[in-house]
């Protein structure tokens, strides 16, 4: 690949330059690519859309990066809060110009089209990975995707629940009806009818990504209806889980261990693990090799993970969940197969069809699955 | 002389502002244990530090340009317009969808076509308020704040609903754009031409407040609106078509965010323009010559904030800290300055 060529030589460029001491040179070489030529390490941007300690999305990023950080010959520049205008394209240049990124992780979902695929075009020596998995052939092949399926996690967090439960109600509070999250609701109550059949899944859409006030009245709202566990899917479950454990009632996690904020309820989490595909991706640089431009696992590649179980966890919820990991650690678990009806009762998947993990047909759902309360 | 004067005099109590905020924003890193020093060399290096700085923080800059506007024109005729963006939004998607059904016609017909949608858009929504101002005596601050989330709200509704395109899975938008109709840089610049319409939209406002009879009678209106009643000026007209003019500004930062950055809308539009325009317009005191400086300062802060993460580690909040900073003390510096009256 040209690119590859065109990458490693820069590298090489730089070693050599650096091995020269060419100190008069450098008077006109631009300060990025000086300072990424003094230290002589790969440096990696990492660009979050909000706080990096948030309990949510943006913390399990930022824990990745700062995995990174321990990594030797590699330095990292972060940039928090981040909106998704042309201020994300001026910061991954601005990584690029002054900082000498040879790496950069854009983390938020709309990132990618148009800000992504624009920079990757106009520095083609520089990997972008995007984390969301959009990417496909004829983009930028400097550009990349890596993405997780959460799903997995998402299911034994509904086993939990079921086993937790005592009216059966649980209760999802999520951002937007975008198939990303529908797959999460639907494995949610997948998960808890596979160990109690009576289970119901009462979701409420709050409409966007990070409205805390919303979050705390769904989540009160729910309880109020008798929900005694609660979950969510919105860019940071802190008021979700601290909302769940004020009023007395069961939480499963998202994208971090919240554990800490509901130390009673927290029943397990599904949680990211960034570092296994932030590892992959940096490595692959540093060995000069193309980008990797498709990148996903579920828990058996240890994209994602679960959070320890919860002092509320019982004993057999707890091996009945374990037995469960284990097939999906073997890979032979399938969560979303027929006969499956949606909430209307019109058949979403037939039967004898199987869809597995990395089935395409699931990136577009747009149901939710019999045994939901709500509609899309 | 007299003129540079002014200029002078107009000066002091921004370098004032300037020197107090750099002061106790050095003192606030410093007491969170960050170096002060360089942390004030990097502010002015991410902002104005280089070539590639200035056009980091011109990007930024333009859509406030517009949004500012929506505040400064009505504010001369005596309006606290604070709703720029519902009208940035609702003017965003309009041109979004201009821009879709009209895809076969000629570029020009349709950037004009997105413009014109957009700038009438904006103009109705603002035009609400100002129309509920001076037919019921509602409080136009308070009515286009409300407008502001009743207008995203009908954003959402028909981009994740009937406006929807199919193929935007995860993330609800409009159809995109054809590349052909899109809004490139400025030659030689890694600047959108939206920079250059912002300036040419602020020039065009503060001719119209300063240099026409519709302006003086603005001017007029938002100083005394008895007496100009009085005059037998048509006060209600007036106030309506400064809402209407400053809606349709905010509507126009929608069509370049959609034409020159995004492609289509989406809820990236309602990313904040709208309110940083708030104040900018106050820090210049509503002259629309000032806000296109205001503007270039909000952006400048945006690159510098940036390069602030990046080489101290220091906390997004902080930059939160400089602006908060710098706009309270231009506006108090303002207030010690003024020697009695308004001048413009």
């Amino acid at each position: 690949m040209k690119e590859m060529k065109y990458s490693a030589s820069r590298r090489n460029w730089l070693r050599m330059m650096a091995a020269l001491g060419a100190g008069a040179v450098s008077q006109f070489i631009p300060d990025g690519v000086r300072q990424a030529m003094a230290a002589s390490k790969l440096v990696v941007g990492a660009i979050y859309v909000g706080a990096k300690d948030d309990f949510g999305y943006n913390q399990s990023q930022a824990e990745a990066a700062a995995a990174l950080r321990k990594l030797p010959g590699v330095r990292v520049v972060e940039e928090e809060r981040v909106p998704e205008t042309i201020a994300v394209q001026k910061t991954m240049e601005a990584m690029v110009n002054e900082d000498g990124a040879g790496m950069v992780f854009a983390t938020s979902f709309g990132y990618f089209s148009p800000y992504v695929l624009k920079v990757a075009q106009e520095y083609p020596s520089v990997d972008f990975s995007h984390c969301g998995g959009l990417w496909k052939p004829g983009m930028p092949k400097n550009a990349g995707s890596f993405f997780g399926y959460i799903d997995e996690c998402v299911y034994l967090n509904g086993m939990a629940a079921a086993y937790a439960s005592k009216s059966k109600k649980l209760g999802f509070v999520a951002a937007k009806p975008i198939p990303q999250v529908l797959r999460n609701i639907n494995a949610f109550l997948l998960g808890a009818r596979s160990v109690n059949p009576a289970c119901t899944v009462s979701v409420i859409f709050t409409g966007d990504w990070s409205l805390p006030v919303k979050e705390a009245e769904a989540s009160n709202s729910l309880v109020d209806q008798g929900v005694d566990v609660l979950t969510c899917h919105v860019d940071s479950p802190k008021v979700v889980i601290e909302t769940a454990e004020r009023r007395g009632i069961y939480c499963c996690g998202y994208h971090v261990n919240q554990a800490v904020l509901a130390p009673k309820g927290y029943l397990t989490g599904a949680e990211w693990n960034w570092e296994t595909p932030y590892t992959i991706l940096v490595n692959n640089a540093m060995a000069g090799k193309p980008m990797i431009n498709f990148l996903r696992g579920g828990l058996k590649e240890g994209f994602v993970r679960t959070s320890p179980f919860g002092p509320a966890v019982s004993a057999k919820a707890k091996q009945h969940s374990l037995a469960v990991k284990a097939r999906m650690m073997a890979g032979d678990f399938v969560i979303f197969k027929g006969p499956l009806l949606d909430n209307s009762g019109k058949t979403v998947i037939p039967a004898g069809v199987v869809q597995a993990q990395r089935d395409e047909v699931l990136e577009s759902m747009n149901y939710l699955v019999d045994g939901v309360i709500g509609h899309v | 002389m007299n003129m540079y004067r002014q200029a002078l005099d107009s000066l002091r109590p921004i370098v004032a502002a300037i020197v107090v905020t750099a002061g106790a924003f050095a003192l606030f890193v410093a007491a969170s244990g960050y170096p002060a020093v360089e942390a004030l060399m990097l502010v002015g290096k991410g902002a104005f530090g280089s070539g590639f700085a200035w056009q980091n923080t011109l990007s930024r800059a333009a859509p406030i340009m517009f949004t500012a506007l929506c505040v400064a024109v009505p504010a001369r005729a005596g309006m606290v317009i604070i709703g720029g963006e519902g009208a940035l939004a609702l003017g965003g998607l309009a041109a979004a969808m201009v821009g879709v059904w009209w895809a076969s016609r000629p570029v020009v017909m349709v950037l004009a076509g997105m413009a014109l949608a957009a700038w009438v858009t904006g103009g109705l929504w603002i035009g609400i308020s100002g129309w509920l101002r001076y037919r019921r005596g509602v409080n136009e601050t308070i009515s286009s704040l409300l407008l502001a989330y009743i207008g995203q709200a009908v954003f959402n509704f028909l981009v994740e609903g009937w406006l929807r395109d199919p193929a935007s899975l995860n993330k609800p938008s409009t159809a995109p754009l054809d590349s052909r109709d899109m809004i490139g840089n400025i030659p030689g610049m890694e600047v959108h031409w939206g920079l250059a319409w912002g300036v040419l939209a602020c020039l065009a406002a503060w001719w119209l407040l300063r240099h026409t009879v519709f302006g003086f009678a603005i001017d007029i209106v938002g100083g005394n609106p008895r007496a100009a009643k009085m005059t037998g000026l048509p006060v209600g007209r007036l106030m309506l078509a400064a809402s209407v003019l400053g809606g349709g500004f905010a509507g126009l930062a929608g069509m370049f965010e959609v034409a020159a950055v995004q492609g289509c809308a989406n809820a990236d539009l309602m990313a904040g323009y709208g309110y940083q325009g708030i104040l900018v317009s106050f820090a210049a005191r509503h002259h629309p010559l000032g806000v296109i400086a205001g503007a270039i300062l909000i952006g400048g802060l945006g690159a510098s904030n940036s390069l602030l993460q990046r080489h101290l580690d220091l906390p997004d909040a902080a930059a939160q800290v400089l602006q908060g900073l710098l706009f309270v003390s231009l506006l108090a510096f303002e207030t010690l300055n003024r020697r009695g009256g308004r001048h413009a």
